[in-house]
């Protein structure tokens, strides 16, 4: 079995005889010069990846002013910063939206300003006491007037993340990015045969102490993401660098529709060829990457299934989902995610990135579980009345007032001959209906457009789907579209007033 | 070629595209249509032969007329290229060309779709400028 050290690639990368090369270059070298042969040829693979990793920030040392204060809440640029460390260290996160901009300028904005030379406006408060005696300051901060700027992302660079899909009938704005209705796209996020830990995935090189490309600079990996879960093939990663030596090239705030700010981290992390095992890892292609379309159409924890497809797929532009092809497109950016496998190649054929050990493997069992939650929220069929009136499509106008009225209630729900809902009617409808006179049927001036709940959803859902589409009652159904409930604002209301009277 | 129609109050109720295509025979294409009680903004692709022959007939009718020949601006230096305009655009701007996003200017019907998508706001449209929830417009 062919072999190499560390310290015989280090050796190489100071004597400037290193061969590098960047994971998009390395299959076909493989299956070339077979896995041993690749060993002699290549020391270094180079991998990379620039996308959206909300879990990122910045801790921030403003040194002492005087007379002194101990913040206990600062903005910049009007974007909260945590103030719960000692006197002057902050901790800005990158999805935090500003007050006065919302989620068009947040925490990631902030970080892109600075990196870019910006001034920073900053507003902070103390609670005063004998040491720290000042209450309040202003002042504007440039990158180099912090003491330390030290990016610290606590999950950063998954080896794989589900695409998604949108089976429901409106357009949903997420954070993988805008999803058209009835399966009209496909997002995904990753860069397929360039990722870092899909190039090393038993983390022979990758761990505790691993110097990277972060943002433009060095940094460091400090150990394994917040929900790192190698068994699943969703490891993650937790890094650490100085903002100082960063770029707005490999650092770009953004903003995600009705989701809100995120940072584009770019990441490269070298990984070198030090048996056969490691070469035929780095030989892993696009075709080899298996992830999930899930549907984001349903908005609970466990998103459903829609298919697995490959990298390959994802990236051809189209993939088939029921019998049709479906457009696809990334939101992180191959682009620069192939950038920075180049720069950092460049960087060890230059001798300015020698490879380190690492201080300690990262944890081959990792945890992803869903959260305890000791309180119980209420269900749809918990709160909605089962008292409720359907109508069929072809009921007179007259008829249908007279059952409103019966009734008292203020939305009639209109079945098909199925007992399928199709529609629904207000009391509003039917007194502009018999006002304006000369309609005939309910079906007439029904609403074809109907919004409905399901029994087993929590009661924020539906309360939310009243909310997003300004209306005030809800048919629920069950799996075959039947009508068998009804859930109003009314009953909202009366459940919060419980709540809040306990 | 697109042309972008704006119609105003006191010809909105009018067969227009009706009455323009029978005068000049040319074949139009209504990309997109919104009207409502105030104006009506109406984007149709017409042939380049017709197109001087269309633009005057719907002018004489009252119609003010834009040539959309460069619809798309998209600022070079926000743009990182990731793809987030490729997939939501109804008439297919947008592509990869070596992983590089490229517009094919011509294809745009001003929806707007990928401005609020675009999640560097590196796009932007010549004629309106869509708002953002709570927040500014991408001003130019």
């Amino acid at each position: 079995m062919e072999e190499k050290s560390l310290v015989e690639i280090n050796e190489r990368i100071r004597d400037g005889s290193v061969k590098v090369v960047t994971a998009e270059e390395m299959p076909d070298l493989v299956d070339e010069l077979g896995p041993a042969g690749a060993v002699r040829e290549v020391d270094v693979v180079t991998t990379g990846t620039f996308g959206a990793m909300c879990s990122s920030g910045v801790f921030l040392n403003l040194g002492h002013s005087d007379p002194p204060i101990k913040i206990s809440r600062a903005y910049l640029n009007q974007v909260e910063a945590y103030g719960g460390i000692a006197a002057v260290d902050l901790f800005l996160g990158a999805t935090q939206p500003s007050l006065d901009r919302g989620a068009e300028y947040g925490g990631a904005h902030v970080i892109e300003d600075l990196v870019a030379g910006k001034h920073i406006e900053v507003d902070a408060e103390g609670p005063g006491t004998d040491c720290y005696p000042r209450l309040d300051l202003e002042t504007s901060l440039r990158l180099d007037d912090f003491n330390q700027a030290t990016m610290v992302n606590p999950r950063n660079a998954y080896q794989n993340y589900n695409a998604a899909i949108n089976s429901s009938e409106r357009t949903l704005h997420t954070y993988m990015g805008t999803l058209l209705p009835r399966n009209g796209n496909v997002h995904y996020s990753g860069a397929g045969i360039l990722n870092p830990i899909c190039n090393d995935p038993e983390f022979e090189y990758i761990g505790m102490g691993t110097r990277i490309f972060l943002g433009g600079g060095q940094g460091y990996i400090i150990g394994s993401g917040t929900q790192h879960d190698p068994k699943s093939g969703f490891s993650t990663l937790m890094v650490t660098g100085d903002l100082k030596g960063m770029s707005p090239d490999y650092l770009r705030a953004a903003t995600f529709h009705r989701y809100g700010p995120t940072l584009y981290v770019g990441i490269g992390v070298p990984i070198p060829m030090l048996n056969e095992r490691m070469a035929r890892n780095a030989a892993i292609r696009d075709e080899d990457i298996i992830t999930s379309i899930v549907d984001y159409g349903v908005p609970r924890r466990s998103r459903p299934l829609v298919r697995q497809v490959s990298y390959k797929e994802l990236k051809s532009g189209l993939v088939e989902i029921d019998g049709r092809d479906v457009k696809t497109s990334p939101l992180s950016s191959y682009h620069h995610a192939r950038m920075i496998s180049k720069a950092l190649k460049a960087s060890i054929e230059a001798g300015e990135f020698p490879l380190t050990a690492q201080a300690a493997p990262l944890p081959r069992i990792g945890s992803c579980r869903p959260m305890k939650q000791t309180k119980e929220y209420p269900m749809v069929s918990d709160v909605m009345s089962r008292d409720v009136l359907t109508v069929r499509e072809d009921m007179g106008i007259e008829a249908a007032a007279k059952a409103i009225v019966k009734g008292s209630f203020d939305h009639l729900p209109i079945v098909n001959d199925r007992g399928r809902l199709i529609g629904i009617v207000t009391s509003w409808d039917i007194s502009k209906a018999v006002a304006m006179g000369g309609i005939a049927k309910v079906s007439e001036i029904m609403s074809k457009h109907v919004y409905s709940a399901r029994l087993d959803e929590p009661i924020e859902l539906a309360a939310r789907t009243l909310d997003t589409h300004s209306i005030s009652a809800l048919p629920v159904v069950d799996k075959e579209c039947q009508v068998i409930g009804m859930i109003t604002s009314n009953h909202l209301s009366r459940l919060f007033a419980r709540r809040r009277s306990h | 070629m697109k042309l972008m129609l704006h119609v105003a109050p006191k010809i909105v109720r009018q067969p227009l595209i009706s009455s323009v295509i029978i005068e000049t025979s040319a074949l139009i294409n209504i990309e997109r249509a919104s009207i409502d009680a105030v104006s009506g903004e109406i984007v149709i692709e017409v042939s380049p032969d017709k197109c001087q022959e269309v633009r005057e007939a719907f002018e004489r009718r009252g119609v003010q007329v834009l040539m959309l020949e460069m619809p798309v601006i998209r600022d070079e230096e926000e743009c990182v290229h990731c793809g987030a305009c490729v997939s939501i655009c109804p008439t297919g701007t947008f592509r990869f060309e070596d992983w590089a996003v490229v517009a094919d200017s011509g294809k745009c019907i001003q929806c707007g779709a990928c401005v609020v998508a675009c999640p560097h706001r590196a796009l932007r449209l010549i004629l309106k400028q869509p708002q953002m929830d709570g927040a500014t417009t991408i001003g130019p």
